[in-house]
């Protein structure tokens, strides 16, 4: 009886079409946003903006644009850990030659320069699916790493290859470099998941999101129906390597700060964690990717803590441990709940409406 | 000959060699995937975890010794100084059997008749359980293989080749590394076993019978779930080869999983479903990574081509032939 939808009608071709149609998912998605717009601000420390909130911000963009090209049109990627890179690497290069540009303009701008490279690694997508798409995206993922290694201009000629963020500022508050204060990155993060968020989820809703749905469920079938493959593939990749482009230069800016691009965007940093965050989460839910992203984000904390404060087990066994762990969780995932923690959510929901009755 | 070309040679003999070790990982691809249709993103990390357990056996590790050791204080490390090669390989295949027994038990069973793409990413979990579960029992550090396979420069090449040259010029002959001589022959071998294993004896009918089709098998009365722990036995055992290979080659390490990455291109230039394709297709990724590595990479001042080079060039191909060199051509039907 708690969660009941009884007596709410929906008069209004809007009210129809909301994207939280029930009362108490309006409550709950409004207290969501206070503490998160006016509590989490000025209560965050650095341990919880570094360890906890930033990283759940931008993983979860990341897995939005990974579970929009996998979840929603069905194409297996494995080259996240790329588009990220190619991301952070612009919004380096874009610093450096417009250093009065906005930093939220210049991210931005990084995710369309990461939508066009992810259009055309997608082109491949047109003849061939499956793993053989998964492997073709293994490609893109080598390729842009290599040559974001070993091309000397995109890192400045810098002597380590590193990366490193120069101060900028929203509103006369530094959001990049060493000086940026715990709650001037969280709320930028914040904003631009936010809106992002509701872009995702209206598109998903759309024309669009739709024909990614039916060449998801059946391609040729879909086009026999008049969805055009083209252009829904590509737009599939472009947006999604749009939305993975924006977390990658954030992980870059914000987060990190300096970046050495073979260790922070290699396909076990960060294309399978995603892969992860999103099959746990569950495939083709948006509320699954936030899911995804805080439990992976979440589990090494607690394992280690678990592990090495309670059990006193050395960091490197409790590495091993949590891989095991995460392999095991993958496969127990597909098996038992092939939908995710989304779906587990769901679950609840129902049990929520009927209680305290059994039917 | 002129210099140039002898140096051609060399380098084509050379990626040969270094195409047949990809080879040996693809094999195993191809057979689990003719056999149930899963694609094993695992079979590298099968390889990683042979070749651990191998050296574990040989030097007498306690399994899961730094674990016990953190836990409980003690000081466990070997229960005995050495192993006989031949007891520890043997040993070595009853662990990839059983292996093979509780992935079909834990893994595959609950996974039958589910889309191809969800077992590829529940492949993709066991190699990270597995890989996880490796380092738990022999530990992460790198270990050296040895179970007496001659390495370093042949030097009857390099003798028999020295005189290919014109006079006077400075050519010191060929460099072929005996350990790649070697894993070709058994290569060879294991491939050839492999064709009269599948051709003339009962079991391997019944593998092909099911390869072909699963529900016609099933109907004429062979158990899939035994020729499935069967075909993944059998793609333990030639990952246990893959490993020694790479193993005694580079050492025992974390890097050996990524071998199998490169084990997929070869599989999309050779097809996913042939055994052929998967050879030939290896030959010509390390042909190809090797002649690009001399001669395009030599306009990037870094090179280091080899990381991607197999990657693109199956990309390219894929293009043209998405079946592969070999495979089955794709028939969809809605």
């Amino acid at each position: 009886m708690i969660y009941k939808e009884t007596g709410q009608y929906k008069s209004s071709y809007k009210s129809d079409h909301a994207i939280f149609p029930l009362l108490q998912d309006k409550i709950a998605f409004s207290t969501l946003m206070f503490i998160a717009f006016l509590i989490i601000p000025f209560v965050i420390n650095s341990y919880w903006e570094k360890a906890i909130l930033v990283p759940f911000l931008i993983f979860s963009l990341a897995a939005i644009g990974l579970n929009i090209l996998t979840g929603y049109c069905g194409q297996v990627s494995l080259g996240t850990g790329g588009f990220m890179a190619v991301g952070a690497f612009s919004t380096y290069k874009i610093m450096t030659y417009f250093p009065d540009m906005n930093i939220m303009i210049i991210i931005l701008i990084s995710g369309l320069i990461t939508a066009a490279v992810g259009i055309i690694f997608g082109l491949p997508s047109l003849r061939i699916k499956g793993f053989y798409l998964a492997v073709a995206t293994l490609a893109s993922q080598f390729f842009l790493v290599w040559l974001f290694n070993k091309v000397p201009w995109f890192y400045n000629y810098s002597d380590t290859g590193q990366i490193t963020v120069s101060e900028r500022t929203m509103f006369g508050v530094p959001v990049t470099g060493a000086e940026a204060p715990s709650y001037a990155t969280y709320l930028f993060c914040l904003v631009l998941v936010v809106v992002l968020s509701f872009a995702a989820k209206n598109l998903i809703r759309s024309k669009m999101g739709r024909s990614w749905m039916a060449i998801r469920d059946m391609d040729i079938a879909a086009e026999i129906i008049g969805v055009p493959p083209l252009k829904t593939k590509l737009s599939a990749f472009a947006i999604s390597s749009f939305y993975i482009g924006v977390a990658g230069a954030l992980y870059f800016a914000v987060f990190l700060g300096a970046i050495e691009v073979t260790e922070s965007f290699d396909i076990m940093t960060i294309s399978f964690p995603v892969l992860f965050m999103i099959i746990i989460g569950g495939l083709g839910s948006m509320l699954g990717s936030f899911l995804g992203a805080a439990f992976v984000v979440t589990l090494p904390i607690g394992l280690k803590f678990l592990m090495v404060d309670m059990v006193g087990l050395s960091a490197v066994t409790a590495k091993h441990f949590e891989i095991t762990i995460w392999g095991l969780l993958m496969i127990v995932f597909l098996i038992v709940e092939p939908h995710g923690l989304a779906r587990l959510w769901s679950i609840a929901k129902e049990k929520l409406r009927r209680w305290p009755f059994p039917y | 000959m002129s210099v140039e070309l002898l140096n051609f040679i060399e380098t084509v003999l050379n990626g040969l060699m270094s195409g047949v070790m990809y080879s040996l990982v693809a094999l195993g691809f191809v057979l689990i995937f003719k056999a149930s249709g899963v694609f094993n993103f695992a079979q590298g990390v099968f390889a990683l975890f042979a070749a651990l357990t191998l050296v574990g056996y040989q030097t007498g590790q306690v399994p899961f010794a730094h674990l016990i050791n953190e836990l409980f204080g003690t000081n466990y490390h070997n229960w005995y100084a050495s192993m006989p090669n031949f007891l520890a390989i043997l040993l070595t295949m009853v662990t990839m059997i059983a292996l093979a027994w509780i992935i079909e038990r834990l893994v595959l069973k609950h996974l039958v008749n589910q889309d191809p793409i969800i077992l590829f990413m529940a492949t993709i979990g066991l190699a990270f359980a597995l890989e996880g579960v490796g380092d738990l029992m022999w530990g992460s550090d790198v270990k050296v293989l040895d179970v007496g396979i001659p390495s370093g420069g042949s030097i009857w090449l390099e003798e028999a080749t020295i005189g290919l040259a014109a006079e006077g010029s400075d050519y010191y002959g060929m460099y072929v590394d005996v350990l790649n001589i070697w894993a070709t022959v058994i290569a060879v071998i294991l491939v050839v076993s492999l064709a009269l294993f599948s051709q003339y004896t009962k079991t391997g009918r019944a593998l092909r019978a099911v390869a072909d089709d699963h529900q016609a098998a099933l109907s004429v009365g062979i158990s899939l779930r035994s020729i499935w722990i069967l075909v993944w036995a059998i793609s333990g055992f030639i990952a246990m080869v893959a490993g020694i290979m790479w193993g005694t080659e580079s050492g025992v390490q974390f890097s050996l999983s990524l071998i199998a990455l490169k084990a997929l291109p070869v599989l999309i230039l050779g097809g996913f479903t042939s055994i052929p394709g998967a050879i030939i297709g290896g030959l010509m990724i390390g042909v190809g990574e090797k002649l690009a590595e001399i001669y395009i990479g030599g306009y990037f001042e870094t090179g280091a081509l080899e990381n991607w080079f197999a990657y693109v060039m199956a990309l390219v191909f894929l293009l043209f032939r998405p079946q592969g060199l070999f495979g089955d051509k794709i028939i969809e039907r809605v």
